[in-house]
C-alpha cells in the first residue's frame, strides 16, 4: 500500500526534495551532513506526508550517509513516521493535565469508534489515523485533542465522535 | 601535555591531563570492571559510550567538592586533586545494581548460550557473586536474525554497549549497524530492522568478535560436519587457512601465536577427515594466477591498479560500496574456492570420487569465508565447491567436544596432492602477506631467476599498520607503487585515493579486518589483548622463514598440478575454474 501511495506524484516529491537537499550545498566530504540530517528528514516529511524506507534509502544517498544511519534516526523520533497518515490526523493529549481530565476515555472512544489503535495505521479508507501525544500547551483547556493541528478544549468522549463525524462528513 | 595528579584509593598517579580515572587506575593496577568499554576495536578506535555504567567509582573533584559516582571510562582528568574511591561501598553497590538490572533484561540461558564461558557479562556476574537477580521485569524479546550464511542476532541478549555499531560505522566503515528506536526498546538493529542479508553487511565478522555477550555470533555448521564425517558413502577432506595454525595453540595452553601446524593437522586427523589439507596450496596456487594477471597489467599498463581478491568480507565491500571499480580487482577466486574448485575436479577425478560425494570442509578465521562459499557461482551444476566452512572458535569447540587435546598430539604431516605449502603461503594470514608472496613470484616470472638473499623479504609492506604504501622493484629498473590496506576503513580511503587518481598504484592488497586474517571473526576472542595480533604475525613469519621454498612457484605439487591439469597460468582451463566475476549488490 504504502508504494502505491508513494507513487502519486513520487516523481515531483523526490524532485522538490532534491532542491531542498541541492540547496543546503553538502558534499560527501562535509561533516555537517550528519547535522544536516534531521532538517532534511523534516522537509521529507513534509512532502511525502511520511518516511517510507524508499525516501529514507533517497535521503542517505544524497547525504552520503548509510541506510542504517537514517534509519536510527527515524527511529529515534516520535515526530517522524514511516506510515502514511490519515487525511485527518487526530491527536489526542495524554499529558498529565489532559490525563487527569480524562482524557484516556476520549482516547478510548476514538479509538473504539473509527475501528484503529493510536499510532498504528489510518483507518481503510484513509480519513483518519490516531497519535498519543504528551502536553500541547493548552493545559487550561485539559482534555485537549486536536485535527491536523486544529485544536479542541474540554472535550468529552460525546463530543469528541461529534468532532470525528464532522470531518467524516467533509471526507 | 600537562600531567595531573590525583589520588586513587589513598594511592597518588600522575597522569597526562585529559587522561580517564580508568586509565589512571590502570597505571596503578587497580582493577575496575568494564563491560561497554573496549579500549581497541581495531584501528585505534575505542568504544566508550559509558552506556553501561559498570564502571561506576566514586569521586570528588568531577563537579566541585561533592563525592559523586562517575563511570571511570568515560571521565576525564583535567585537574590536579581529584580524588576517586573505586570500591567504596557506595561505588559497589551501584554497580552491583547496574549488573542486576541489566541481567533483568538478560536471558539466563547461559548453559545453552554459544558464548557460554566466553561471555564478559557472564564472567561479570561471576566475578561479583550474583547469586539471585532481585529485579524481575520486563524482558525484550526479539526474534532471532539467521537470514545470512554468516552471523546470527539474538538481540534479546543485547546489552546495548554498541560495540558492534562502533565497529561497523567507525572502524570498517560498513554502516549496517545502527541504534535504532529509543528508550526499553532500544536495540542496535540494521536499517529499518529488516534482516541482515538484506543489508549492505560485509560479513567481516569484526562485530562477532567484539560482542561481549551472545547477541552476535557465527552461524555454525558444525553439526553438519559431524554427520558427514559419520556418514560412510562421504569422503570428507578438510583444508585449514593460514591463519588458523598461529591462533588455535592458544586454547590449548600453546604460547600465543606459535605455529602449531602440525598439531593441528594430527587434531584434525584424529577428528575422522579423511584427508587433511592446506588451503596454503590453493594461496601458492592464487600467486600463480594473481602472479600472471600482475604481470600482464602491469607490463600492459593497461587496467590498473590490480586489487587482490583474497578476502570476502572485502570483495562485498566493494561490491556493495564501489559498483563503478569493479573492473579493477583480480578475476582470482580466493584460496578457499580455488581449493574447493581444485578438489572436486582434479583431485576427485584422479581419487574417482564423485564430486557429490567429496565433502570439503574449510577451517578459517573468518565468517565471511561462510558466505562466499555459498555463494551461486560457486557451486557448478548445484554443487558446492566447498561445503561447510568451520572458524577457528569452532574448531576448538569441535576439539572440545571430541575430548581432543591438540598439546597431547604429536607432529604429522598434511596429506598429498593438495597440502603442501611454501613459505609465501603462510603470510597470507597477515596484512601485507599476499602482495609480499605476489612480489616475489612476478619478480620470477618477468626476470626468470630468483630473488636472491634478503630481497626475498619485502619488509616495506609487513606490519600492522592500517595502510603501508611503498615502491617495489619487479625487475631491474621497473618499480611499482603499491599500498597495503587492513580494515575496511582504511579500504575506503584507498579506493577514494583510487578514483582520483588512478595512475597512483599498480598493485593494492586489501583485507578486511584489522591487521588481516590473524584478526579475522573466527578467531579465538583477543578480550582486548591486541598484542596477540602481533605474537600471531610474528607466528607466520616464522613459519615462511622455516621453509626451504619461500615462492609460489617453487611448488613442486603446484608444478605437478599446471603439468597434469590445468596448463598454463591463465589458461582456459585456469580460468574456467580458478577464476570469477563480481556483482554489484
Amino acid at each position: 500500500m504504502c508504494c502505491q501511495k508513494l507513487s502519486e506524484g513520487a516523481a515531483a516529491k523526490f524532485a522538490e526534495l532534491d532542491a531542498f537537499i541541492d540547496s543546503l550545498g553538502i558534499d560527501c566530504n562535509d561533516e555537517r551532513r550528519r547535522g544536516r540530517l534531521i532538517q532534511v528528514l523534516h522537509r521529507a516529511q513534509k512532502i511525502f506526508g511520511y518516511l517510507p524506507r524508499e525516501v529514507q534509502i533517497h535521503v542517505a544517498q544524497k547525504l552520503f550517509l548509510s541506510e542504517a544511519a537514517v534509519s536510527g534516526v527515524v527511529s529515534f523520533y516520535n515526530y517522524f513516521t514511516t506510515e502514511p497518515k490519515g487525511k485527518y490526523v487526530v491527536d489526542v493529549c495524554l499529558g498529565t493535565a489532559c490525563y487527569v481530565k480524562g482524557s484516556e476515555k476520549v482516547l478510548s472512544e476514538i479509538e473504539r469508534v473509527l475501528g484503529v489503535k493510536a499510532d498504528t495505521n489510518p483507518t481503510p479508507d484513509g480519513l483518519f489515523s490516531i497519535s498519543a501525544l504528551r502536553c500541547v500547551g493548552a493545559c487550561g483547556l485539559a482534555p485537549v485533542m486536536m485535527v491536523n493541528g486544529k485544536v479542541y478544549g474540554k472535550v468529552t468522549p460525546a463530543k469528541a465522535v461529534e468532532i470525528i463525524n464532522e470531518y467524516k462528513k467533509l471526507g | 601535555m600537562s600531567e595531573v595528579t590525583i589520588t586513587i584509593n589513598g594511592k597518588q598517579v600522575s597522569v597526562p591531563a585529559g587522561s580517564t580515572i580508568l586509565e589512571a587506575a590502570q597505571k596503578l593496577n587497580i582493577n575496575i570492571p568494564t563491560l561497554c568499554y573496549c579500549k581497541e576495536l581495531g584501528c585505534g578506535v575505542s568504544n566508550k559510550p559509558a552506556s553501561c555504567r559498570i564502571c561506576l567509582v566514586e569521586a570528588t573533584g568531577i563537579r566541585g567538592p561533592r563525592k559523586i559516582l562517575a563511570p571511570a571510562c568515560a571521565t576525564p582528568i583535567s585537574r590536579d586533586g581529584m580524588e576517586v574511591w573505586t570500591n567504596s561501598t557506595r561505588a559497589l553497590n551501584a554497580r552491583r545494581t547496574v549488573l542486576e538490572l541489566l541481567l533483568s533484561d538478560h536471558p539466563r540461558h547461559c548453559l545453552t548460550c554459544a558464548k557460554n564461558q566466553s561471555c564478559e557479562l557472564q564472567k561479570l556476574a561471576a566475578e561479583f557473586g550474583i547469586e539471585e537477580v532481585e529485579f524481575e521485569g520486563e524482558k525484550n524479546k526479539m526474534p532471532v536474525d539467521n537470514s545470512s550464511e554468516a552471523i546470527m542476532r539474538d538481540l534479546s541478549k543485547c546489552i546495548m554497549c554498541r560495540r558492534c555499531e562502533t565497529v561497523c560505522n567507525k572502524v570498517q566503515t560498513v554502516g549496517a549497524l545502527t541504534g535504532y528506536g529509543r528508550g526499553f526498546k532500544a536495540k542496535v538493529g540494521t536499517a529499518s530492522m529488516i534482516p541482515l542479508a538484506d543489508t549492505s553487511c560485509t560479513f567481516c565478522g569484526q562485530c562477532v568478535n567484539v560482542c561481549p555477550v551472545g547477541a552476535i555470533t557465527g552461524i555454525s555448521y558444525v553439526k553438519k560436519v559431524w554427520a558427514a564425517l559419520n556418514d560412510p558413502t562421504k569422503t570428507v577432506i578438510v583444508q585449514t587457512a593460514p591463519a588458523v595454525r598461529v591462533a588455535v595453540g592458544q586454547e590449548f595452553g600453546f604460547e600465543p601465536g606459535v605455529p602449531v601446524t602440525k598439531k593441528l593437522v594430527a587434531g584434525l586427523r584424529a577428528l575422522g577427515f579423511d584427508k587433511v589439507f592446506d588451503t596454503n596450496f590453493s594461496a601458492d596456487l592464487t600467486i600463480m594466477e594473481e602472479g600472471h594477471e600482475i604481470v600482464e597489467r602491469v607490463t600492459s599498463g593497461k587496467n590498473l591498479p590490480i586489487l587482490t581478491s583474497c578476502c570476502p568480507g572485502w570483495i562485498n565491500f566493494i561490491e556493495h560500496n564501489f559498483p563503478d571499480l569493479l573492473h579493477i580487482p583480480s578475476s582470482c577466486k580466493s584460496p578457499q574456492q580455488m581449493f574447493g574448485a581444485i578438489a572436486k575436479s582434479y583431485y576427485a577425478e584422479k581419487m574417482g570420487i564423485k564430486p557429490e560425494d567429496l565433502i570439503v570442509v574449510s577451517i578459517m578465521p573468518c565468517q565471511a569465508k561462510k558466505y562466499e562459499a555459498a555463494r551461486p557461482e560457486f557451486a557448478p551444476n548445484g554443487v558446492r565447491d566447498v561445503d561447510y566452512v568451520v572458524t577457528t572458535r569452532e574448531l576448538v569447540r569441535m576439539f572440545h567436544e571430541a575430548g581432543i587435546n591438540l598439546a597431547n598430539l604429536g607432529d604429522e604431516e598434511y596429506d598429498s596432492p593438495l597440502g603442501q605449502s611454501t613459505g609465501a603461503a603462510d603470510i597470507f594470514g597477515v596484512t601485507g602477506g599476499v602482495l609480499e608472496a605476489a612480489c616475489r613470484s612476478v619478480y620470477y616470472m618477468i626476470n626468470g631467476k630468483e630473488l636472491e638473499g634478503d630481497a626475498i623479504n619485502f619488509r616495506a609492506v609487513r606490519g600492522l599498520d592500517g595502510v603501508k604504501e611503498a615502491t617495489v622493484q619487479v625487475a631491474p629498473g621497473k618499480s611499482i607503487n603499491v599500498a597495503v590496506c587492513s580494515g575496511l576503513g582504511n579500504a575506503r580511503k584507498v579506493l577514494e585515493a583510487v578514483r582520483k587518481d588512478p595512475n597512483r598504484f599498480q598493485a593494492i592488497e586489501i583485507m578486511a579486518c584489522p591487521g588481516g586474517c590473524i584478526n579475522g571473526g573466527g578467531q579465538p576472542y583477543l578480550h582486548g589483548q591486541t598484542d596477540l595480533l602481533e605474537k600471531r604475525m610474528k607466528g607466520l613469519y616464522t613459519e615462511d622463514e622455516s621453509k626451504v621454498k619461500r615462492c609460489s612457484h617453487q611448488n613442486p605439487d603446484i608444478q605437478a598440478l599446471y603439468k597434469e591439469y590445468l596448463g598454463e597460468p591463465g589458461s582456459e582451463k585456469a580460468h574456467h575454474l580458478l577464476h570469477t566475476v563480481y556483482h554489484q549488490k
